[in-house]
């Protein structure tokens, strides 16, 4: 894209060369690599000669590795190195110079806005993976059955495309308010007052205000279910349906009965997948409320501490908790996966 | 149990019409096979009997009642798939009482009904178990044990034994066979394959390109196939189908060849064309060339070009009608013949063994 801003035109313009240097280098760099090392390996042990059939063997047992260590490096730097030094700052103070056991912690569970943050974490937890899942289910088997299912399907995985913060702001815009006699611009309180209400601050209203932001993730994940469950829907084999059509099952009980068992491996790939998004919950908070009026979370709570805070331990500390609860989740769901896929 | 009465039935699908009108009958308790080519509606007749396709036009009665606008479970069928459709998430206990569920029975007797069928079909220990625990062959077990608790007045089977192994599909036939004659219900079994056909029916229905080719019993359409395409899809190997033309003399004469006398030809003008056909069967291969004894009937000269043993027989391929053109014969040969492909032979059939069709509409001539 070619935007024309004046004045600060060759600043972009260095940044899109920048760009495009960078994506030349990452991908020719990465063809490189694999051929050039590729091609070191076949000089060290030629597949020719008398000890042919033993070069080749050893050549396969060691490529594999060869290949896969970029992206072992990269892993390594960038996610295995930064959960040690994670665990090792949270057991360090403030600017992680000097070692203060488990104070981080002791602070943490008596803390007011991290107890928040754990409840609002949980509520989410329940909330969001099974609205989405239910939601996405629900239009999988509706848009199957429709004539402009397709375009009902576009429609409801749009979202999927949007950013998180893209999609606060779209419905902090929904949730807008503006004081009594203005008009209203939120199409929520456009609504509320056209039927008689008082116009609300729907972000500060205690208890509910949790909701409303949970809305938001919801209408992004549902989508991605759809997508999931509806092509599991359509694996399952015609001749079941069928056979329960002649045993007498209503349409109900069909979808109940026998097409939800039958995806129900991977309905639960769905759940807990949507279940880890949402333990990570972040841009969504921050954008519309910033974890005021107890809307708190703990990936929130966690950047709020590292860079308002400037406090690497007790930052390091909401991390780990993050990634304590995510873990058994993430093994389970890789687990079923696998099992789906074998 | 009941009748099965299909009158002018028709399937189209938008502007394609895919069965055009067929008529048959069939009594209660017969076993009736419909078999086909895949494409040739076979399939799609026995699902618009189970309601599980519209009709486009025409009936269809199960007993006296005019079933077209009744659901599937108002028909009182049952219907076995060919790739079992049992449901994977149920054990069998559950998958055989599926069906049951809606009955108006006292628990007990459900229960008892659903471990006498299991009984039956040798299922009693894999009650508890989930399909995935079981074989191809146990899992169409299951399936029929599921068609057969609810007492149906007609068994529908689509091509159930497609998906078994060469020695499991005799194995099921079989059972299936005793199946009908212990129930003595009505059933009606698609298949591509004439071997099935051959084995399990009453009657046979050859079906084509959405028309009925031929009705009949085994017997009959093995040995009075009533169009070429009859003659070559029953039997195995396919019969042979030799050309030539009537003779001034009432007389027949295959191209390439000697006039033969034939019966029927006298009642077709001089000239016609036709198809004479044999099976391999009935043609007799002698090892050497040459007229032999002036018997009646058919008389090819050929050379082997491959030869199959069989166990018992041989088939035997030759290139027969060395003058013009050379044609393709399969024979049938005794094993302790020693065949060798480029041996010279001739080939013999009786007279009454010879099948005389019409060139052009493919039907057969009435002897």
């Amino acid at each position: 894209m070619t935007v024309p801003v004046i004045g600060e035109g060759e600043a972009r313009v260095e940044q899109l060369g920048m760009a495009a240097v960078t994506i030349l280098v990452g991908v020719f760099g990465c063809i490189g690599y694999f051929f050039v090392s590729n091609l070191i390996l076949d000089r060290i042990y030629p597949a020719s000669g008398p000890q042919a059939g033993r070069n080749i063997n050893r050549a396969g047992a060691i490529r594999p590795w060869l290949f896969l260590m970029p992206a072992l490096a990269l892993l390594g730097v960038y996610l295995v190195y930064p959960v040690f030094v994670s665990v090792w700052l949270s057991f360090h103070d403030a600017r992680g110079e000097t070692f203060v056991g488990a104070d981080n912690y002791v602070w943490l569970i008596n803390d007011a806005k991290f107890r928040e943050s754990m409840w609002n974490n949980l509520m989410w937890l329940v909330f969001v993976p099974a609205a989405s899942t239910f939601l996405g289910l629900v239009a999988a088997a509706v848009t199957d059955r429709i004539r402009w299912g397709n375009f009902a399907k576009a429609m409801i995985f749009m979202p999927m495309a949007i950013s998180f913060v893209g999609a606060a702001v779209i419905w902090k815009l929904i949730y807008e308010y503006r004081p009594d006699g203005q008009e209203q611009i939120g199409v929520l309180n456009a609504v509320w007052t056209a039927m008689g209400g008082q116009a609300q601050t729907w972000l500060t209203l205690p208890g509910v205000n949790s909701f409303f932001l949970m809305i938001v993730l919801v209408w992004i994940q549902t989508g991605f279910a759809m997508v999931i469950l509806s092509a599991a829907l359509r694996g399952i084999p015609e001749e079941t349906i069928e056979a329960s059509i002649l045993d007498g099952a209503s349409p109900l009980q069909i979808f109940f009965k026998i097409k939800v068992p039958q995806i129900w491996g991977t309905i639960l790939v769905v759940w807990t997948t949507i279940t880890i998004t949402v333990l990570k919950v972040f841009d969504i908070v921050l954008t519309m409320t910033n974890g005021q009026w107890g809307t708190q979370v703990l990936a929130n709570l966690m950047y709020d501490w590292m860079f308002r805070g400037n406090d690497t331990g007790r930052a390091s500390t909401a991390a780990i908790i993050i990634m304590l609860m995510v873990t058994p989740i993430m093994i389970w769901n890789i687990r079923n996966a696998a099992k789906e896929t074998r | 149990m009941a009748t099965v009465t299909i009158r002018n039935l028709v399937k189209r699908y938008r502007e394609a019409e895919v069965l055009h009108g067929i008529n048959l009958d069939i009594a209660d308790g017969e076993f009736v096979v419909l078999v086909g080519p895949s494409g040739c509606g076979k399939s799609t007749t026995l699902r618009m009997i189970a309601g599980l396709e519209d009709i486009s036009g025409g009936e269809v009665l199960i007993g006296d009642r005019v079933v077209n606008q009744l659901e599937p479970k108002e028909r009182n069928i049952a219907m076995v798939f060919q790739n079992y459709a049992i449901y994977p998430h149920m054990t069998i206990y559950k998958n055989i009482s599926f069906g049951l569920r809606t009955a108006r029975l006292p628990a007990a007797e459900k229960d008892r009904r659903i471990r006498a069928v299991a009984e039956q079909l040798e299922l009693t220990p894999y009650l508890d178990r989930k399909p995935g625990q079981l074989s191809g062959g146990q899992r169409q077990r299951v399936a029929i044990g599921r068609a057969i608790i609810r007492d149906p007045a007609v068994f529908l089977f689509d091509e159930p034994l497609s998906n078994l192994d060469a020695q499991l599909r005799a194995q099921t036939r079989l059972e299936i066979k005793k199946l009908h004659q212990r129930l003595g219900s009505t059933i009606i079994f698609v298949t591509h394959d004439q071997v099935e056909a051959m084995t399990l029916a009453d009657r046979i229905v050859i079906m084509r390109d959405g028309h009925i080719q031929q009705i009949g019993t085994p017997t009959e359409v093995y040995d009075h196939p009533a169009n070429t395409f009859v003659a070559r899809f029953i039997g195995s190997p396919s019969m042979n189908l030799l050309p030539g033309a009537v003779t001034a003399d009432g007389g027949l004469a295959l191209d390439g060849n000697g006039p033969i006398a034939h019966p029927a030809a006298r009642g077709l003008a001089p000239g016609s064309r036709v198809l004479l056909g044999v099976r391999a069967d009935d043609l007799r291969v002698q090892s050497h060339t040459g007229a032999t004894d002036k018997a009646p009937g058919l008389q090819l000269s050929g050379r082997v070009s491959v030869v199959e043993p069989l166990g018992p027989d041989m088939l035997v391929y030759l290139d027969a009608g060395l003058d013009a053109g050379t044609q393709q014969v399969i024979a049938k040969a005794d094993t302790r013949q020693t065949l060798r492909p480029g041996d010279e032979v001739t080939l013999t059939a009786a007279p009454e063994t010879l099948h005389l069709f019409d060139e052009q509409s493919g039907k057969a001539v009435a002897v």
